[in-house]
């Protein structure tokens, strides 16, 4: 089949459950591959690396100068921004998150995640049937999210329901008309943003520890965020510190209970799983794609994306480019030097990263006991709609 | 055989860093031989770069800063004891305490150490400091806690700088005595130095340039300094931080090609004797070493760098177990760091090997910027300030040997980016104060003669 129809492909619902197969094919038509609507595609590991950390690559959707498959018109987050501007937002948004100013909190919460996951897992009782992602993998990192940026649990199904929204109009896909979904998405914003930036103004002066306190605390001009921003961009921590999450133990329950004998091995080795989260973000990572627009003609291994071109950089493909890791279809916890782009890499190099790890690890850790004689129910399980943050709407499996 | 390489005995001197790294990597190698690591300083391995940064700020203590061992080396540790000499013919090392250590293998890795104040009797006052070892940093950090009422540092190279805002982060009055135009000019140039200098001075450092020490003064401690320029200042500590000397004098008999500039030795860490000759069973790693680089048109570099001993150790702990065909090159991209008033300066190649500079994103203004080197036409080495995830592309240029300057259109791009001006680097030959990178290196300090044999 052509390769100028991958992404078509990739994006099409029916390629879910499995779009290894045309990441191979993406990768064996070369490193830059034009598509049908004029974009390209990378899926090749050193490609995609080099084009990360490249300034002249802009991820704002602003840059683009080809048709855009959607309108941009509201103000982007830190994520979508460059820099100045990206490390001005990033750096206000991290100094109550991590180092230097914050170097404990991430860790502080570990106890916490431990006794949260111990709670959800109670529901694993032998003979049940249970929905992975409904009675633990959503749970977790949406009350974890909420602790710390101070959001109460009552108003979660709130936030469920906006992040649905805001998820689905960011979604690539060369499907039609748009405007009704960016209308919905809009408005999810407004009200999200809204309701952030009023919570945040009732600590104002009395906060409260967590990180929406912090940021309406912060006593330095310089890098206090306006209104807008604040509302912009706790509305990306929101989303991106417990989405992505989701997806990473839904994924990771379902690999092992894949693979029983890699199973058996990290239930017999516990110590193996932090090794085992990175070789899951390696293999079944949450995150599958992310856009950039080169600011000037670039020239990607012999071939000239010119300015302003949507280029979708694979990073699901690039961390099974069999140039850069050897046996890369191959779920391996020990496997040595997984430099893996599962984060991403360069100056927007995942922001919750830490966060993210500390989950994994503290959600497998409390499910591996339970997984041994656990079955899949379905396989492959229902997807969620989105082709780019990609894993699990459901899934069953019989204890 | 080269089954034989993985066994015997190998003898490892030097038990710092690449020591310690070398060690590890033989092992992983799969060395089942004997080992053995000396050392001269009575401790274990231990990390450096804390001991002017954390150590001095009091978050550490000097003795916190231990090497965590990746794996036990299982290595028989002769540490507190010096080496003296080598006996190429004999194959042994020779100790002080008259013992000689016979080896089939030998890695040499002992470092540098602080170049000292010249005049003996000054400085051995009270007060008169250098910092290359724990006790050093223990000893001054105490000083510092004591609250002196100012601190001279001589020398605004990477360590005199990080001492001195180490000194203004604790409060303490510092005067700064640099013989160059302007801190770190020697190892950054021109137009980082000017950076430098500012934030001396924005954050209370009394610095004084193009001044060299010509006295200290104290009777019994220390209690002030006499400057080129007629002035004095007065102070109660005193660091003496240019640079630091190699750990070649025990070699001087030795027949290896060792001088003030360190071992010289190939791509593969293998020792050159003093004739230029290859040496098949010692090798060298680490601060100490001078070695051929490829992107640096072969010239013998010297690095006092972290990562470099860690990668030079384990090509030369690879090369030392694996015969000819399976070894391999040290040719790792140079790159240091060092954070000082707050700035977090990374960098990658050789600054000093470059005739010009521009400034490709950021601004001096801002304190956040990617300066890039080239030479002749490509890139040869790149300084980030407050913005180290963007050196990776810039290592990549130097890498591809990419056209300098670097192509248009980053974003966050400076207005100067387009206008390269001369990088402003001194004379490697004239360099004091680390980490150095003497890209000639050759000192014509000693005549040599072939003496024929017999």
């Amino acid at each position: 089949m052509a390769s100028d129809t991958l992404l078509a492909r990739i994006s099409d619902y029916a390629n879910r459950p499995d779009p290894y197969p045309l990441y191979a094919e993406l990768r064996e038509a070369g490193p830059a591959v034009r598509q049908a609507d004029g974009s390209y595609l990378i899926g090749t590991y050193h490609e995609i690396v080099a084009l990360l950390h490249d300034p002249r690559m802009s991820a704002d959707a602003r840059s683009r100068t080809a048709p855009a498959p959607y309108e941009v018109t509201r103000q982007p987050s830190f994520l979508r921004l460059d820099d100045p501007e990206h490390h001005r937002l990033r750096n206000s948004a991290m100094r109550p998150f991590g180092p230097p100013h914050s170097p404990g909190r991430v860790d502080s919460m570990r106890g916490e995640i431990v006794q949260l996951t111990k709670e959800l897992a109670e529901v694993f009782q032998e003979g049940r049937q249970i929905d992975v992602v409904d009675d633990f993998a959503y749970p977790l990192p949406v009350t974890v999210i909420c602790r710390l940026l101070g959001i109460p649990d009552k108003d979660e199904q709130l936030f469920q329901d906006w992040t649905d929204t805001l998820v689905a109009s960011a979604d690539i896909g060369p499907e039609g008309d748009t405007a009704e979904r960016d209308q919905a998405a809009g408005q999810a914003e407004q009200e999200m943003g809204q309701y952030l930036v009023q919570l945040a103004e009732q600590r104002r002066g009395r906060p409260t520890g967590d990180m929406l306190s912090d940021l309406v605390n912060e006593t330095d001009p310089a890098v206090r965020l306006s209104e807008e921003n604040l509302a912009v961009n706790t509305i990306l921590l929101f989303i991106a510190g417990h989405e992505t999450t989701v997806n990473l133990i839904a994924n990771g329950v379902l690999t092992l209970l894949r693979r029983p004998d890699q199973l058996d091995r990290l239930r017999e080795d516990p110590g193996l799983l932090p090794q085992a989260v990175e070789e899951l973000l390696r293999y079944e990572p949450p995150v599958h794609m992310r856009e950039r627009v080169p600011l000037v003609d670039i020239d990607v291994a012999g071939t000239t994306i010119p300015a302003g071109t949507s280029v979708i950089l694979a990073l699901a493909s690039g961390s099974r480019d069999p140039m850069r890791f050897s046996e890369p279809d191959r779920f391996d916890p020990t496997r040595p030097d997984n430099q893996h782009v599962g984060f991403g890499s360069g100056i927007h190099l995942c922001f919750g990263a830490p966060l993210a790890r500390i989950e994994a690890e503290a959600a497998l850790g409390a499910l591996l006991p339970h997984l041994g004689t656990a079955r899949l129910v379905q396989d492959p399980p229902p997807y969620r709609q989105n082709a780019m943050l990609r894993g699990p709407r459901h899934l069953p499996i019989q204890l | 055989m080269p089954g034989d390489l993985k066994e015997g005995r190998i003898v490892i001197v030097g038990a710092s860093l690449a020591g310690l790294r070398a060690a590890e990597a033989l092992r992983e190698e799969g060395f089942t031989g004997s080992l053995t690591v000396v050392g001269d300083e009575p401790h274990p391995p231990y990390d450096r770069p804390p001991l002017s940064k954390q150590v001095l700020l009091g978050q550490a203590t000097a003795d916190t800063t231990g090497l965590p061992m990746r794996r036990d080396p299982n290595a028989d540790w002769r540490l507190g004891v010096r080496a003296t000499g080598v006996d190429l013919l004999a194959k042994q090392v020779l100790l002080e305490d008259g013992e000689s250590l016979p080896y089939d293998r030998l890695l040499i890795a002992t470092g540098t150490r602080a170049r000292p104040w010249p005049n003996p009797e000054e400085a051995s006052l009270d007060g008169v400091f250098t910092l290359r070892t724990r006790e050093d940093a223990g000893g001054l950090a105490e000083r510092l806690a004591a609250g002196p009422e100012r601190v001279l540092v001589i020398g605004a190279g990477f360590t005199g700088s990080e001492i001195a805002s180490a000194c203004r982060e604790r409060g303490l009055e510092v005067t700064v005595a640099e013989r160059g135009p302007a801190p770190l000019v020697g190892a950054l140039g021109g137009t980082l130095s000017k950076l430098a200098a500012v934030m001396h001075r924005n954050h209370g450092v009394d610095l004084r340039t193009g001044v060299t020490v010509t006295a200290l003064r104290g009777n019994g401690s220390f209690t002030g300094a006499e400057l080129s320029d007629g002035t004095r200042v007065d102070a109660d500590v005193c660091v003496v931080a240019l640079g630091a000397v190699r750990n070649v004098e025990w070699l001087a008999e030795s027949g290896l090609a060792a001088g003030p500039r360190g071992i010289a030795c190939d791509a593969g860490c293998r020792a050159f004797n003093m004739y230029g000759i290859v040496t098949d069973d010692v090798f060298v790693a680490g601060d100490v070493s001078r070695f051929p680089h490829p992107l640096f048109d072969y010239q013998m570099l010297s690095l006092e760098h972290w990562g470099n001993a860690v990668e030079q150790a384990e090509v030369a702990a690879h090369n030392m177990v694996n015969p000819g065909p399976l070894q391999r090159p040290h040719l790792a991209v140079p790159s240091f760091w060092s954070t000082q008033f707050g700035l977090n300066i990374k960098s990658v190649g050789v600054p000093t090997y470059s005739d010009h500079v521009v400034i490709a994103q950021g601004s001096l203004e801002a304190r956040r910027l990617a300066v890039v080197y080239g030479y002749k036409g490509r890139v040869t080495a790149a300084v980030t300030v407050d913005m180290a995830k963007s050196l990776d592309y810039y290592k990549h240029l130097i890498e591809t040997a990419a056209p300098f300057p670097p192509p248009p259109g980053a974003q966050d791009r400076a207005i100067a980016a387009d206008v390269a001006i001369p990088s402003d680097v001194p004379d490697p030959s004239g360099l004091s104060h680390g980490p150095t990178v003497a890209l000639t290196g050759y000192l014509p300090d000693r005549r040599l003669t072939l003496v024929q044999p017999g």
